[in-house]
Order: C-alpha cells, then sequence, then structure tokens
C-alpha cells in the first residue's frame, strides 16, 4: 500500500491505501447505503476496488441521514 | 358520488402512493419515536439528507424505513448552488438506488427560501440525466411553471419558510399553482398545525410534505395522526364541492309549517 495524503470528507487524512475500496472502509465498514465522489465525480460501487487513489485526491465518501 | 370512506391514490412519475402526506424524518433524536410517528402519519414516501459518513453511525435512518417498507426520498438540503445540488443528488442515486430526489437549493441561511435560478438550473441537468426531480420552490406560479415546462414530475411550493410553522402565507398564489399546474402540486414547508395541511389539500393540492411540525412537536405521535387525518379531511373536502360563501345566513329548516307560538 502506498501512504498518501488526501482530503477525506473535509478532513487533510494521511492514509495508506491504493483503492477507493480501502478508502471507503476507513470511515464506514458498511458497503449498502453509501455513495463516493472523487475530485466532484460519483464513482460507482462497481468500481471502487479499481479505482486507484492519488496523493492529494479531494475524496467525500456519504449516507444517508434524517433530514426533511 | 364516492362511498366517502377512502380518498384517490396520490400518483407521481407513474409511482401511486394511497397516503398524500409525504413526511420529512428530520428533527427527532429518538429512531423509537420517529418509527411510530412515520407509522401514525401513514406516510409511503418519506425525505432523507445526504451527509458526510460518521464513522460511530450505528442503526441509519435507512433501517428504519426499510422496516416499515416506506419508500426513501433523497433531498439536497444545504445546497446553495446548481452543482452541488446535482452532485448531492448523484451521490443519493448510487447510495440510495434511486432516481427519484427532492431538489432543493436554498438562496440563504437565514430564510432558506429557494434560489430560483440555480433551481431551475438544477431540474435541466438532473432531467437531462435521468432523475425524477420533485422540486422545492418559491410559491410563484410562474417558477411552478417553468420547472413543470423543464420535466419537473410535481412541484412543491413552500407555504412559509421550512421550519417556520407559518401555514400557507400566501393561498391565493398556490390556488394559481394548482390552476396551472398539470403535474401534482405538494405543498412543501412551513406547516405548523393540521388546519394548515387541511387547506392545503382544500386549495387543490395533490399532497402535503412536512416534518418539523410532527417530530418537533410535543407529542409526535399525536400530531402525526392529526396530519394525516387532515390530509384526508381536506383531500374529501376539496372534491366534496363546498357550498357558496355568502353574505348572510341561509336557514337550513324548512320556514314552512311552523307553529303560532
Amino acid at each position: 500500500m502506498t501512504t498518501m495524503n488526501i482530503t477525506l470528507n473535509g478532513h487533510a487524512t494521511e492514509v495508506e491505501a491504493d483503492t477507493l475500496s480501502e478508502i471507503v472502509r476507513t470511515v464506514t465498514s458498511r458497503r449498502t447505503g453509501v455513495a463516493a465522489a472523487v475530485g466532484g465525480q460519483v464513482v460507482p460501487r462497481s468500481e471502487w476496488d479499481t479505482t486507484v487513489v492519488h496523493d492529494g485526491d479531494v475524496i467525500e465518501v456519504v449516507a444517508a441521514v434524517q433530514g426533511g | 358520488m364516492s362511498d366517502g370512506l377512502k380518498t384517490d391514490p396520490l400518483v407521481i412519475a407513474g409511482r401511486e402512493y394511497s397516503s398524500r402526506l409525504i413526511m420529512g424524518t428530520g428533527g427527532v433524536d429518538n429512531f423509537d419515536l420517529l418509527s411510530r410517528a412515520l407509522i401514525a402519519s401513514g406516510t409511503q414516501l418519506t425525505t432523507v439528507a445526504m451527509r458526510r459518513v460518521n464513522a460511530t453511525a450505528g442503526v441509519s435512518v435507512l433501517d428504519v424505513l426499510r422496516d416499515l417498507k416506506i419508500d426513501v426520498l433523497p433531498n439536497t438540503a444545504g445546497c446553495y448552488t446548481a452543482a452541488e445540488a446535482i452532485l448531492t443528488a448523484q451521490l443519493a442515486r448510487e447510495a440510495l438506488e434511486t432516481d427519484w430526489v427532492k431538489l432543493e437549493v436554498i438562496a440563504d441561511e437565514r430564510t432558506l427560501l429557494p434560489e430560483p435560478i440555480e433551481l431551475v438550473t438544477a431540474a435541466e441537468a438532473l432531467i437531462k440525466d435521468g432523475f425524477t426531480v420533485l422540486p422545492y420552490t418559491n410559491d410563484d406560479p410562474i417558477l411552478a411553471r417553468r420547472l413543470e415546462h423543464v420535466g419537473c414530475a410535481a412541484v412543491m411550493p413552500l407555504g412559509a419558510p421550512i421550519g417556520s410553522g407559518m401555514g400557507i402565507r400566501n393561498p391565493h398564489n398556490i390556488s394559481l399553482i394548482v390552476e396551472g399546474a398539470g403535474v401534482p402540486v405538494v405543498l412543501d414547508a412551513g406547516i405548523g398545525t393540521a388546519s394548515e395541511a387541511a387547506q392545503a389539500m382544500e386549495l387543490g393540492c395533490s399532497a402535503v410534505l412536512l416534518a418539523s411540525a410532527v417530530t418537533r412537536a410535543k407529542d409526535p405521535i399525536a400530531m402525526a395522526t392529526a396530519m394525516r387525518l387532515a390530509v384526508e379531511s381536506g383531500r374529501l373536502a376539496a372534491g366534496a364541492g363546498r357550498i357558496p360563501v355568502r353574505e348572510f345566513g341561509v336557514a337550513s329548516s324548512p320556514t314552512q309549517g311552523r307553529a303560532t307560538l
């Protein structure tokens, strides 16, 4: 695994990871009800394993919460 | 003439609901209470928001809705621009496997009023991308018409600002929106109590969407029940053909055959 600095959910984070799957796993064990975007582009769940993360990437991992 | 026992179903983009009350889930911390309020409301379609995942989160609101077999309607609450709202809708589609979205693009935090230009821009883009768009809009008949023309599946004018509980501030505009609309009109935001939900239906709205009025009431379950009954009553009254308003009294007892006393 590669050590890199990314922005994960708004926080500068140092992670050891190669793929988006590994990044998502650091914030949640859920695989359903969760979505991820890299650099403002949604990455479908089916592509998480093959999506390579790069140093400096801005990644958002979101899920549903209560709301009006 | 109907049997007066049931209201006709709500149909949005081909989906049919027997309940005309759409609920939000925000405003209550306790999932058990939320669950009981949702059951009492009779709702079959309920909004959720999309937020950054919190590693400590346990039971999800989605688990609650799944158990209750209530359809989920993700919103784009908190978005100020079309770009933010579009990305939020796309994330929701990926996470929740629905292409329905309650589109919210607000102008500022104080009023929470919709930003009309960004709203129309986002609606057009999302419809092009295959979404079923239900926009939260101002009580502006012209904007509502525009949203319908770009392909929105419903229009959802506010009665008053989100969470304000001020009721329907401009009933005349809501009537104008209903008159001009070829898609369902959902009164969204501003409802404080049951009579206002009934009023929305009497004005011809197809459904009412509310959250705070129930979730922030002292007794959410009682208020949810009141809202369910109000929406049903309002719908029945709207179709029942009310009597004209007259300036003077009109006796309902016969004037013939009175005894001489």
